[in-house]
């Protein structure tokens, strides 16, 4: 009897890690910046570039930090769902135009519409590396210390703005 | 046709980053080759930065070069990369809570299937012994025997 029940046991504990692993998306990589204070940048304005924009001045809001690139294809079917979540005017969102020209953003924001409170501009990819990006679109939810209680790699779906985002946003506007 | 398809795989295999950095002093060059080489490029996740051609590889290769520069020590950059990206930006990674796992398991397999082994061994042994057949020595009544030894003697006629 042990003699079936040894490999049917062994089977089973092996089909249970293989099924995990098909489940697991390798593109998912864990940040490291979950509960970490936002990093510092100071970056210019997409729309006015005299202007710039650091976290700082975002002390006391929740809001979200949206990378993204005209050249990004998956930024294009995200961008319908940022417009809507922009319309619901529940929290600020910050564009992060990264590694793009700036005319090139500026005519994607005109044809598809602006979600964003402002961009800022990132052409070398430098605010990228602080934020650890690798994979254009990502999102960010900072909290009103200024500190990162979310990322998101890859396009927010409708689903996640509402099982993940707004509950999310709520729960972190009600803290002081 | 053949041949050429052939040495198109072959170019294929030289496959390096197309912008290596040259840095003046030959010290910090050699540390700017080993530590691209034990960084991971995120986008194409089995290629090293060095090896790697996505935006995100030239841009970490700069990052490297420039941090170099500065003079920063090996694990200052190593540092700063695994702050941004996690321990999967390392291609070898460190030894603590979370990777443990990753090291360890190889060497419990091995052990877990020396012990299997083992007492796989010892079993046969008890059950060869069990049936009486122990150290190749054969106990068989005279009866047997017998049969035996008559069997021999009528084949050596032949």
């Amino acid at each position: 009897m042990l003699k079936y029940i040894i490999p049917l046991v062994l089977f089973t504990i092996m089909a249970v890690f293989l099924g995990i692993g098909l489940k697991l998306n390798p593109s998912d990589i864990p940040s490291p910046f979950i509960n970490k204070p936002t990093p510092i940048f100071k970056a210019t304005k997409l729309e006015k570039p005299e202007e710039t924009l650091s976290p700082a001045d975002l002390k006391g809001q929740v809001w979200l930090l949206n990378v993204w690139a005209s050249w990004c294809v998956s930024c294009r079917s995200e961008h319908p769902v940022l417009n809507s979540l922009a319309n619901k005017k529940v929290v600020t969102i910050i564009g992060l135009n990264y590694k793009d020209e700036p005319t090139d953003a500026k005519k994607w924001l005109a044809t598809l519409g602006n979600p964003y409170n402002t961009s800022i501009t990132d052409q070398e990819g430098r605010i990228g590396i602080d934020y650890g990006v690798y994979g254009v679109p990502e999102t960010f939810v900072i909290d009103k210390k200024g500190v990162i209680r979310h990322k998101q790699t890859g396009p927010v779906t409708e689903q996640d703005v509402k099982n993940i985002l707004l509950p999310l946003i709520a729960k972190l506007q009600a803290e002081s | 046709m053949k041949y050429l398809i052939f040495v198109f795989f072959l170019i294929c295999q030289i496959s390096y980053a197309l912008d290596a950095r040259q840095l003046a002093d030959p010290k910090q060059q050699e540390n700017y080759e080993l530590l691209t080489k034990e960084l991971r490029c995120l986008v194409c996740q089995n290629q090293t930065i060095a090896d790697s051609n996505a935006e995100l590889a030239f841009d970490l290769r700069r990052q490297v070069s420039e941090m170099l520069e500065q003079g920063k020590s090996n694990d200052e950059i190593i540092q700063f990369m695994t702050d941004r990206y996690g321990d999967f930006v390392l291609y070898k990674p460190a030894f603590k809570g979370k990777t443990l796992l990753l090291w360890i398991a190889p060497g419990a397999f091995l052990v877990l299937g020396l012990i299997v082994v083992y007492i796989f061994i010892r079993q046969k042994r008890a059950l060869r012994s069990e049936q009486g057949v122990s150290n190749n020595e054969l106990k068989l009544d005279s009866e047997k025997q017998n049969k035996i030894r008559r069997l021999l003697e009528k084949g050596d006629q032949f």
